[in-house]
């Protein structure tokens, strides 16, 4: 007769994500049940040993844990481990030992496999519990990965030392001593100001020393002015990425406008150092298109190693986007050693991704020049021409092919003086019409990367002070931003990509991140955001309180899964030796990734949808 | 309640029955054929490692203690072995008892007249029983029923009886649990420690499993017997250092 399993049925029944069963698939599972014992702290699961079965703790505790022996979780009656193998590559991914005496039910993988495809409800539920879980991961490996994610105010250790412009340098020196610093804030009289320069060890070396300067005179004579700022809630990545950038070695950090620390390269350095910062510090000893290019290997490992160490995308996004920026800089370092010295200022502009810092292994170069307005292009346009196609040739040998619209500042029409780049975007604010902007959108994310950047500024500046009033400007932006719809039907139908190469996949960028970054520029856009980055324009969207309640976080979610599936598969693609692209074919998603994509999308398509209703008039 | 001697776990003795050698005599002299192919079947030799030894968790319910006056009425079987036990290939049988089934037994064991009138006589089950258990070494909790009450039911239907080993979850619990009482002990009332089923299984962190159905009995049983062998002994032991003697 049938043998009925009354203890483990109502187990069950009792739990997350069982109690989403019908009741005969409930008895299917526990009919199906194993069972064992294990004493407090034995090993139940080694990482990367084959997975079967889902475990549930009926009674006693466990703990998983990273490779390294970390703590993940800690789960009790009632939680389940083992889900992530099963849905995944059938192998564990953390480790699992008991904590107590501990009693596990173990449910047939291909029992929770068939469950987790059939019912949406068991299957939300699975992740309802792994996102708890996973937000709980990335708490505890930003607390050890700290280089990637700790906040610039936890490397300072003591308040600012400062001295008076007019002090002597050798009171200076006395001062750095005494307090054993290697740099000292100069200020102009009330200390509430903010410093107006800073002196390091290297300036008494060079700036007295080295020149055999009076230490008498007054420390302002050997200070540095410009003083470059660190906000106290910067990442310490992003600190060491502008110390390699600017070339400082000294940042003064700022909370609320007062300087309350310097942090130094020393205090950076001393968290382990990433692969990327290694690309970039070495891309500023080349000395020729050639050597650069010969760091694309030494890039692509980088972004692997990203990936690999679970870095999430807009850190990676962040850190490629810098590398790239950083090939500019170089290449427009090489060019004025080339030609010479610029016959007028210019400014070099990055424009979208790498403005937007959200950069992959696979892009092209969106740039454009911004000259001085005295500019005068028959004395001083070929020298322009040769800087903007020695940079552009550069970046297409370092891996930024050519851009295939034309966006390059060796086309005239983006080589152009301040005034008239303002007369550009007065005009495509003022007189807007969809057709106009198709393909001027990219401009509207804009970033400075060599010369004046101060050029760079005043254009976003313009920006935020037009775009918000104009809503026929905004409403033709928003149409713009619908034109790219996320594939809905993928899973069911197979929305494919027709382009014969790639039939059987999505293109993660043109049916995912490029949709979701146009429209949180829209928004941006429309309540003038400061920032470009589409997660930080987010979080000032949200703030704003122009989406309905919970949209921001979904969208925020939902991009940063889409852009992860996208870094992944270049990741993967890298790895095997293969040509990195956009195209993700299904059947290289997993069941989870599936899942969520396919939540993602959705999330995207509500958004596009709130978007015409709030632009364009419905 | 079955002698246990005091201070068990230093005197226990070695089991002085060669089972497989047992089994071979018994295959050549059993009448009925479904119990000459549980004979063949072979069973596990006292020195085997319990880790490499098939089990069967069992638990009969029946109308009484006693197997002269009283009769089965459900009988559960659980393959196990020490890393796992397998529900999915566990059996439960109703039978109906020749012998009176009493209004107390039904409350206990929630099954109905009907059920029981509905029933088929235990000697259509000896054959699917037989094949579930056949090779495997039985385990139980308190030896004087199921084997005594099979024993019993297969002398009054086949005219033969059925020998094979057994573990007792009880008296291996008494093995580390009944050690002798002081007077101390006696003088200031201090109880035994129960090894009864469920207080056993308190001990071992073993989740509270609601007593009398057949199978929750069988599978809380095996349970025990793994925690038992967690804790006190390892997975190498022989299996004759583990069944009863």
């Amino acid at each position: 007769m049938e043998a009925e399993h009354v203890e483990i049925l109502n187990f069950l029944r009792k739990y997350s994500p069982f109690n989403e069963l019908p009741e005969e698939e409930l008895q299917l599972a526990a009919k199906n049940t194993s069972v064992a014992y294990f004493k407090a702290k034995t090993q139940i699961l080694e990482f990367n040993q084959h997975i079967d079965s889902l475990h549930v703790v009926r009674s006693g505790s466990i703990e998983t844990y990273h490779k390294d022996g970390s703590l993940f979780n800690r789960l009790d009656e009632g939680g389940f481990f083992g889900e992530a193998g099963l849905l995944r590559k059938g192998r564990v991914r953390f480790p699992v030992r008991t904590i107590e005496d501990t009693l596990l039910y173990y449910i047939p993988g291909e029992l929770f496999n068939r469950f987790y495809d059939e019912y949406d409800s068991f299957a939300d539920a699975v992740e309802v519990e792994e996102q708890r879980r996973v937000s709980h991961a990335v708490k505890e490996h930003e607390n050890r990965n700290r280089t990637l994610s700790a906040r610039v105010e936890t490397l300072i250790t003591r308040e600012p030392v400062a001295i008076d412009k007019n002090a002597s340098i050798r009171e200076a020196a006395g001062l750095m001593t005494d307090e054993k610093v290697s740099s000292l804030l100069i200020y102009d009289g009330e200390k509430q100001d903010k410093p107006v320069g800073i002196i390091t060890d290297k300036d008494l070396r060079k700036r007295v020393l080295a020149v055999d300067r009076d230490a008498s005179s007054p420390v302002s004579d050997i200070m540095s002015e410009n003083l470059i700022f660190i906000q106290h809630n910067n990442r310490v990545f992003e600190a060491f990425l502008t110390m390699l950038r600017t070339n400082l070695h000294h940042l003064p950090v700022l909370r609320q406008q007062k300087v309350v620390g310097v942090i130094a390269l020393s205090d950076v350095a001393r968290h382990e150092s990433q692969s990327s910062l290694y690309v970039v510090s070495s891309i500023f000893k080349q000395t020729s298109i050639e050597e650069l290019s010969q760091l694309v290997p030494d890039v692509h490992k980088s972004f692997v190693r990203m990936v690999e160490e679970d870095a999430n995308s807009r850190i990676i996004g962040s850190a490629m986007a810098t590398i790239g920026r950083s090939f500019k800089q170089r290449l427009l370092e090489l060019a004025e050693e080339k030609y010479g010295p610029p016959p007028v200022p210019y400014c070099f502009l990055a424009l979208g991704s790498m403005a937007r810092d959200e950069q992959t292994v696979v892009t092209d170069q969106d740039n454009a020049m911004v000259l001085d307005d005295s500019f005068d292009p028959k004395l001083h346009d070929e020298y322009f021409l040769n800087i903007a196609q020695f940079v552009s040739d550069g970046l297409n040998a370092c891996g930024y092919t050519y851009c295939t619209g034309d966006i390059m500042a060796t086309n005239p029409n983006w080589r152009q003086p301040l005034s008239k780049w303002k007369h550009y975007f007065t005009d495509w604010i003022d007189n807007p019409s969809p057709e106009k902007l198709l393909q001027s959108s990219i401009f509207f994310d804009l970033d400075g990367v060599g010369g004046e950047t101060r050029f760079a500024k005043e254009l976003n500046q313009l920006i935020r002070k037009k775009a918000p009033k104009n809503k026929r400007f905004l409403g033709s932006m928003a149409r713009n931003a619908l034109n790219r719809t996320p594939p809905l039907g993928f899973f069911k139908d197979f929305v494919m990509e027709k382009d014969g190469k790639h039939r059987d996949s999505i293109n993660t960028k043109r049916r995912g991140t490029g949709p979701v970054a146009d429209l949180i520029r829209v928004h941006a856009l429309a309540i003038g955001a400061q920032r470009q980055n589409s997660f930080a324009r987010l979080e000032e969207i949200i703030e704003a309180n122009v989406l309905p309640k919970g949209r921001g976080p979904d969208l925020r979610d939902a991009l940063e899964l889409i852009s992860m599936v996208r870094i992944r598969h270049q990741a993967l693609a890298l790895e095997a030796g293969d040509p990195p692209d956009n195209n993700v074919a299904p059947e290289d998603l997993s069941d989870f990734e599936r899942k969520n994509l396919k939540d993602a999308f959705q999330i995207l398509s509500n958004a596009q949808k709130y978007l015409r209703y709030k632009y364009s008039g419905g | 309640m079955l002698y246990l001697p005091p201070d068990a776990e230093n005197k226990q003795q070695k089991s002085t029955i060669d089972w497989p050698k047992r089994f071979q005599e018994l295959a050549k002299t059993a009448k009925y054929p479904a119990l000459k192919k549980y004979y063949e079947a072979g069973i596990a030799s006292s020195s085997s490692p319990i880790s490499h030894v098939p089990m069967v968790a069992v638990d009969f319910e029946t109308t009484g203690m006693n197997p002269d006056k009283h009769g089965i009425i459900s009988i559960a079987v659980i393959p196990m072995t020490l890393d796992r036990i397998h529900m999915s290939q566990a059996k439960q049988w109703i039978v109906k008892p020749r012998r009176l089934l009493t209004n107390e037994s039904i409350t206990i064991h929630g099954i109905t007249h009907s059920a029981i009138e509905r029933a088929p006589d235990f000697s259509e089950i000896i054959e699917p029983l037989l094949e579930a258990v056949a090779g495997k070494v039985w385990v139980v909790h308190y030896n004087g029923i199921e084997r005594p009450f099979l024993q019993g039911a297969f002398k009054e239907r086949l005219k033969e009886s059925i020998h094979f080993p057994v573990i007792d979850t009880m008296e291996i619990e008494a093995r580390f649990h009944r050690q002798k009482r002081s007077l101390w002990d006696k003088l200031t009332g201090k109880e035994r420690v129960s090894i009864r089923l469920s207080d056993s299984r308190d001990r071992y962190n073993l989740p509270f499993y609601a007593p009398h159905d057949a199978m929750t009995d069988a599978l809380a049983c095996g349970e025990l017997l793994q925690a038992q062998v967690a804790h006190h002994f390892s997975a190498e032991k022989p299996i004759g250092d583990i069944w009863l003697p």
